[in-house]
């Protein structure tokens, strides 16, 4: 067993955990954290994505070890229904959530995508999200969400601001 | 709106307040937050982790198992085998079904006793401490096991010779359908066209896997939260386990997709066992490979299609032949085809029709509910066939189907009468229209083509089952108002739904209504979220018991504003006189008031749909479903001449879906659909050889993905004249079913090459366009 220290959605947390426990694993089963799920565990659906230090990876393909000292960010550290993220607001309006269990893994997928690219096309993304599997809406919804979530982070943004 | 020669311009009487709109869900917001917890998201202390011990082989006695190694691994508390099980069969009943007839009942073992039929079937389960111990344990099992001889297709299993899966042969169900005399009818045609198609094995895919967790209640109840379509399979665990039904209750919280594959019984019998025999809490969650090996999977059909047509393009005859692969177990197989066989002339007028089916037994894996529920098999063949006849005549395919459309009032080749608004020339003009003009090629080696192709789905339980609904809706004492009904949410917005029609009615805003669904001991059961029912069914009960707290609500607040009931309506959370709005009296002092008065706050309704006499096995002729959804759609593509590889370049779906309760939900259904759709003409098929799924993932089982998917044009038009709610119709099946041919016949377009064969894959099509080049 290994000691490790996470900071989760803005909170540091400390466990022990197997060298061989995936972060998708010690997330759902130590830390509570089911926001993230578990669609295949072995990287070919998106489920499980979470930010670790900013970047949206699969959380069942990276050991909980490789995390010691990082930053991981799930959906639930996107935004509360109290001060939702301009993402999580737009696929409410839109309808962009079905039966939902990808959502989480879109989300922080696409808010990922939208730091690097504040200004997408439709098609760029598409591209974002290609790894995040859908079985439910067919992508369309969820794309005009995350574009209309991209207009209104760019105009809330103050002008001059680097992007 | 009398049939479909009229335009449908305008959307039917209106005045609705909620219905209609693209309210957010109440779902939506607990989903976007991440707080909505799933069947695997939640667990007990003392929980124990459940494996299921798998056959690995397709065709096999069990000579000898030995669980002795399994539970000396440290931490396995329990192994059960077949020998454990109170009463080792389930049996695919429709549940509730009121009419015992006999092709549809089928029984699957719990756990294999003598032989394994397939590779993936249950064998043994092991609880352990730990998920880690429970598949140690399960590796453990020893199973020795003695080859039997397999048999892999359909047509060979059908011969005498053949393997027998069961002792009275491998045939499980037989159907026709005869109307007129198809050789008189060919006899008449101009031109004959006759082809064979076959589709593939299909997952649901769902990106929710099976799973649950149960446990003990203190009332000695087994309590099962289960991600499932259908909580009434209490029943089934209870037969099982003999016990009254009243000791099981499910609870299906929100599902993570359905699409039919959570319909059967999945993990909550093996739930049942396992809590029956610990008494600890038990969670049990298929890894996505067992989702793949082993539950239920769309059948394969092979479909003979010969069609006779006039030289104007009107139809004469259909003789059809339709085999599906039942898998190593019936399940819902011998139903699966009766839809099959009722869907399969489509959306025509043909005056001489005669349809076999056959559904087989094999060592496959075993086929059952899919979205669609054998009307997508056909509608694959007979809108290829409509193209091909367009062909042949050198007719324009829309101008076939426009001659050959059903109207309201006509009836389809099984007897039953289209008693409700058909506007089928209408989705198919305006979805072909949606794709605007025709593309060019993006570059040299690349061609395009354009496709069509309608359907007519039904929606709603075969009538000669007896179906119901129930639902109860209260005003509570603070003025808001809950609605309890045992209806499973799969992601279709079943339960948003019902909260919009109960807003409609009570003028309560939807933010003050609360729902609890899914929970077979306290809602009132709904039926299962299946045959694209919930809408109709589980609607009109909330619309009757909303409905009756309405009239009510509006006595007593008459009584207290001295008016007549005929000046009371309810609006924005109280009850107020029309014509003097400032005389209103609030929801929360009505409920008080109602008390006061012994007036209930609650209604509980059931809605019984209009039942029927059984069908004339005989002659296929009889009313089997209670209405259908009419549909087109239409798609591009683009051919990659020198990989075979088709791009979709736009999808357009028309549908009359009678009334758009939630506009966002109908619109995700038929977005949903054609994305699935998709899957079905291009990428989709579980790879079987020998019982052996080449494809157990989701790296070599392809499900589309946002980069497969086009921007699906949806247009929704609504008649009013659907069955259920203000004349809503059911959209969730039929939402998938037209998208595969559509593409089919866009590709055929394009090339020149037709391929009867789904899904149309790369190296298929491209080996299809060789052999067609002249040598």
């Amino acid at each position: 067993m290994r000691s490790i220290e996470l900071m989760v959605n803005g909170t540091r947390v400390r466990t022990t955990v197997e060298p061989h426990e995936t972060l998708l694993g010690v997330l759902r089963q130590r830390l509570a954290a089911t926001e993230v799920k578990s669609g295949c565990e072995r990287g070919d659906c998106g489920a499980c994505a979470v930010l670790l230090d900013g970047r949206a990876i699969n959380s069942c393909l990276a050991l909980a070890v490789q995390a010691d000292g990082r930053a991981v960010t799930t959906v639930r550290g996107l935004g509360t229904p109290e001060t939702p993220h301009p993402l999580q607001t737009a696929f409410i309006e839109l309808g962009a959530a079905q039966c939902g269990i990808c959502i989480p893994g879109m989300l922080v997928t696409l808010y990922a995508a939208l730091q690097a690219h504040p200004d997408p096309s439709r098609q760029e993304i598409r591209e974002a999200i290609g790894g995040n599997l859908c079985r439910c809406t067919g992508y369309h919804k969820i794309v005009d969400a995350a574009l209309a979530a991209a207009r209104r982070l760019l105009e809330s943004r103050p002008a001059g601001a680097p992007s | 709106m009398s049939d479909g020669s009229a335009a449908p311009s305008t959307p039917g009487p209106g005045g609705f307040r909620i219905v209609g709109q693209r309210a957010p869900r109440p779902d939506a917001a607990d989903k976007v937050f991440g707080l909505t917890r799933y069947a695997d998201d939640f667990s007990m202390g003392g929980m124990l982790h459940a494996k299921v011990v798998r056959s690995p082989r397709p065709s096999a006695r069990i000579v000898r198992i030995d669980s002795t190694k399994a539970e000396a691994v440290p931490g396995v508390r329990c192994v059960l085998t077949a020998r454990d099980v109170p009463h080792n069969v389930l049996f695919s009943d429709v549940p509730g079904q009121t009419t015992t007839v006999g092709p549809l009942r089928a029984r699957t073992q719990v756990l294999a006793e003598e032989v394994v039929r397939f590779l993936g079937e249950p064998v043994a389960l092991v609880a352990a401490e730990t998920e880690e111990a429970a598949e140690e344990g399960a590796r453990r099992v020893t199973v020795e096991y003695a080859d039997l001889p397999g048999v892999f297709d359909p047509e060979t299993a059908m011969r005498p010779d053949a393997p027998r899966l069961e002792p009275t042969g491998n045939v499980i169900s037989r159907w026709k359908i005869r109307k007129g005399d198809v050789e008189a009818g060919f006899r008449e045609a101009d031109v004959v066209v006759e082809r064979s198609y076959r589709t593939p094995f299909v997952d649901h895919a769902f990106i929710e896997p099976e799973a649950g967790v149960a446990w003990l209640d203190e009332n000695g109840v087994i309590t099962i939260r289960v991600a499932t379509q259908v909580i009434e399979h209490f029943r089934d665990v209870a037969n099982v386990l003999g016990l009254p039904h009243s000791r099981v209750r499910i609870i299906a919280p929100y599902i993570g997709g359905g699409f039919g594959g959570k319909e059967d019984v999945t993990v909550e019998v093996f739930l049942g066992l396992l809590v029956w025999k610990t008494t600890r809490p038990i969670r049990l969650c298929y890894s996505r490979e067992e989702s793949i090996i082993s539950p239920t999977k769309r059948h394969p059909f092979i479909m003979r299609y010969k069609h006779g047509a006039r030289r104007d393009g009107t139809l004469v005859a259909v003789e059809v032949e339709l085999i599906s692969d039942a898998g190593a177990y019936a399940y819902l197989s011998p139903l699966t085809l009766l839809y099959g066989m009722v869907h399969a002339a489509g959306p025509y007028r043909i005056p001489h029709v005669k349809v076999d089916g056959v559904s087989v037994l094999t060592n496959n894996p075993p086929t059952s509910a899919f979205r669609g529920f054998g009307s997508a098999q056909p509608a694959f063949a007979y809108e290829s066939q409509m193209d091909e006849l367009a062909r042949a005549l050198g007719l324009d395919p829309l101008a076939v189907r426009e001659r050959n459309y059903l109207r309201k009032g006509e009836r389809l080749a099984s007897g039953q009468e289209l008693e409700t608004a058909v506007w089928l020339p209408e989705t198919a003009r305006r979805a072909w229209d949606a794709l605007g003009p025709p593309r060019a090629p993006s570059a040299p080696g690349k061609r395009v083509g354009r496709g069509i192709a309608s359907a007519l789905t039904s929606y709603g339980r075969i009538v000669w089952l007896h179906d119901w609904a129930s639902a109860w809706v209260e005003l509570q004492m603070d003025g808001t108002v809950l609605v309890r009904t045992g209806v499973p949410d799969i992601g279709g917005g079943q339960a948003a739904s019902l909260v919009q029609i109960t807003a409609e009615l009570l003028g309560v805003p939807q933010s003050d209504i609360a729902i609890h669904i899914g929970d077979s001991a306290l809602t009132p059961l709904a039926g299962t979220t299946t045959a694209t029912r919930q809408l109709y069914m589980s609607g009109s009960a909330v619309h009757k018991a909303a409905s009756e707290l309405r009239a009510t609500l509006i006595t007593q607040a008459a009584d207290l504003l001295a008016a007549s009931p005929d000046a009371v309506e309810l609006a924005d959370g109280a009850a107020v006189l029309r014509d003097a709005p400032d005389r209103q009296v609030a929801f929360r002092e009505l409920a008080v008031a109602c008390a006061r008065a012994h007036r209930p706050r609650s209604a509980f309704a059931i809605y019984q749909a209009p039942a029927g006499q059984v069908m004339d096995f005989e002659t296929g002729q009889g009313k089997v479903f209670p209405d259908f959804t009419f549909g087109s759609q239409a798609a591009d593509v683009e051919v990659d001449e020198a990989t075979g590889e088709v791009a979709v370049l736009a999808l357009a779906a028309c549908y009359d879906v009678g009334r758009a309760i939630n506009l966002n939900s109908v619109e995700g259904q038929m977005e949903g659909g054609a994305a699935m759709g998709l899957g079905y003409a291009l990428l989709e098929e579980d790879r079987v050889a020998e019982g052996v799924t080449l494809t157990p993932n989701l790296m070599t089982y392809l499900i589309p993905t946002a980069l497969d998917v086009p921007d699906v044009t949806t247009i929704v038009l609504e008649s009013g004249e659907g069955m259920g709610p203000w004349g809503a119709r059911g959209i969730g099946e039929p939402a998938m079913v037209p998208t595969a041919p559509a593409i089919a016949n866009a590709v055929r377009d394009a090339v020149g090459v037709r391929l009867t064969r789904l899904p149309i894959t790369p190296e298929r099509l491209w080996r299809a366009m060789q052999d067609a080049r002249p040598s």
